[in-house]
């Protein structure tokens, strides 16, 4: 719906430059859904760039959000460096054993080459084909995960604990591997038409970590790594707390920041306010069980939280929202906020 | 709290094992094993449990905190085996999906409260129910991370509930933690939301009473 000649790609812009737009944008990560909509199996949906093209346009349509996503799964990162990767029928590909057994193969380990990996192509095409496809009206979204991050599907969460805690040599030589990439990785999306970069970082979540150590250890590779991305990032922590760290991540030159369901909208929106975009916070995991009222409540209570003034995209908590969210609860949500999302209605009230 | 217990909370949450060592042996002058095991590490890591919730400390922290008193609790019953609690009969899961680490913290909780507990690794539905099933397993603790884990344990519970009825189910993991009901959903018998709630349940388990 578009009642003020604004599209999606000057909503947000604009709200990301801390004004209000005509209505508050939103973006409903919706990385499965397009398998539903096409009749295909995950696993089938994802093994080429035109089923997720046609996949995100026809829930652009359906749902009117603001955003088309260039992303698959976490763990095609993994794919590109050699790992495996475990399909499910009903959830998001999940990334299998560890493939750096012991700590000492990090010592020959290398980067993948981007252009080598079948996955990451199949990506930058769909990138591409959103691109030609939604002629600059429409965000289209990129992911890249953290350096400091994906060690947890590259070695394993407690392995890479004890990286982190007591291997500083081991954890600086992959460090430097995956910044590499990881700035390559994103910047190869931006040629490839995406409009800006998710830096997923779960890890250096105050929930994850104490915020000392992300001042060691996932602040300095951030810094280092959104400084080598050439065009608009923003931080999504997955799920984890965010306010302890919100002056540090401001600091990483991010542009705005995923919140979870677990953080009150309304003191993030404070504590980010001119300065990083507000992008949440809906409860994903409890969106399953939803029915259209509660849909309606939770987008007006975020509405109310954190629009005023803009600098605030209404999404998930996770970046990713469940398969199991249904058909009425996406459309429930996606009419609340034509309800009560333009910003000329809540003046007017 | 004591002055033992500050200081040994300090180390915990400093990931310093030789500090938290050290304060266990001089404790002993205060402490027989058993009550360093219940009034300080269990009370301690309960404390670490409850303040991780309220956003106060990391999971890290409640790894290495688990992990070092892990250790130090193994060491303190090589020499009183006798302190093993081994009731319930008890046994841990990944199921499913392949993030181990909530699963390790569990088991690191539950060792610390000094009891026994078989860790199954990761199984899919059938091994798990086969094995449990056989191996008369009282209270099975189940972790995942991946929400379509979480709902596949709904098949689990009513598998185990019609083939051996004794056997309770406990649930943890982060799609729990952000959709409180779904523990039910599933029928789990438990949830816990923290890793030290599995002492918790396993207390409750024996009416409360230590074995």
């Amino acid at each position: 719906m578009n009642l003020s000649g604004m599209n999606s790609m000057q909503r947000t812009l604009t709200a990301m430059s801390h004004k209000e737009p005509d209505r508050v944008p939103f973006f409903l990560p919706l990385t499965m859904h397009g398998a539903k909509e096409l009749g295909l199996s995950i696993k089938e949906y994802f093994s080429k760039a035109e089923n997720v093209v046609e996949g995100q346009l026809r829930l652009s349509n359906k749902y009117g959000h603001d955003c088309l996503l260039g992303f698959f799964y976490g763990p095609i990162e993994i794919q590109a460096w050699g790992g495996e990767v475990i399909y499910y029928d009903d959830g998001p590909p999940n990334s299998g054993e560890p493939f750096i057994r012991k700590q000492e193969d990090i010592s020959s380990l290398e980067a993948p080459v981007i252009a080598e990996s079948k996955h990451l192509r199949e990506i930058l095409r769909t990138i591409s084909l959103l691109h030609e496809k939604s002629a600059g009206e429409v965000p289209i979204l990129g992911v890249a995960i953290s350096p400091f991050s994906v060690p947890v599907m590259q070695m394993g969460f407690e392995a890479y604990l004890e990286l982190v805690y007591f291997e500083p040599r081991l954890f600086e030589k992959l460090m430097q591997l995956n910044m590499n990439f990881c700035a390559a990785w994103a910047n190869a999306q931006f040629e490839a038409g995406a409009t800006a970069i998710t830096y997923f970082d779960p890890v250096s979540s105050p929930t994850i970590i104490p915020r000392e150590l992300f001042l060691n250890k996932g602040f300095p590779v951030a810094v280092e790594t959104i400084r080598r991305i050439k065009g608009p990032v923003a931080t999504h922590l997955a799920s984890g707390r965010t306010l302890p760290i919100i002056d540090d991540l401001v600091k990483t030159k991010t542009g705005g920041i995923g919140i979870s369901a677990e953080e009150d909208l309304a003191e993030l929106k404070n504590a980010c306010r001119g300065r990083l975009t507000v992008i949440g916070n809906l409860n994903g995991l409890e969106m399953i069980n939803w029915n259209s009222d509660q849909a309606e409540l939770a987008v007006r209570e975020a509405i109310n939280k954190a629009a005023p003034g803009g600098g605030f995209v209404l999404a998930d908590n996770h970046g990713e929202i469940p398969f199991q969210v249904s058909d009425e609860v996406l459309g429930s949500i996606s009419e609340a906020v034509n309800k009560y999302g333009f910003y000329t209605y809540s003046k007017g009230k | 709290m004591d002055n033992i217990t500050e200081h040994f909370k300090e180390a915990l949450l400093s990931s310093d094992e030789e500090a938290a060592r050290r304060i266990m042996y001089e404790s002993k002058q205060h402490y027989t094993s058993l009550q360093f095991i219940e009034n300080v590490v269990v009370n301690i890591l309960d404390h670490i449990g409850d303040d991780w919730e309220k956003g106060e400390y990391a999971l890290s922290q409640v790894y290495m905190s688990g992990k070092i008193c892990e250790r130090l609790v193994d060491s303190l019953l090589v020499d009183h085996s006798v302190l093993h609690k081994a009731k319930p009969k008890m046994a841990i899961v990944l199921f499913n999906d392949y993030h181990a680490l909530g699963k390790r913290i569990v088991l690191a909780h539950l060792k610390a409260g000094g009891y026994k507990v078989t860790d199954y690794g990761r199984m899919d539905t059938e091994e798990l129910i086969e094995r449990a099933c056989k191996e008369q397993i009282e209270l099975l603790f189940v972790s995942v991370l991946m929400l379509s884990s979480a709902l596949r344990i709904k098949e689990v519970v009513q598998q185990i509930h019609q083939r051996c009825p004794g056997l309770k189910i406990a649930v943890g993991g982060a799609p729990f933690r952000l959709n409180s009901g779904l523990w039910q959903e599933v029928g789990a018998d438990f949830v816990g939301f923290t890793a030290v709630d599995a002492l918790s349940i396993a207390s409750s388990f024996n009416g409360g009473q230590q074995s």
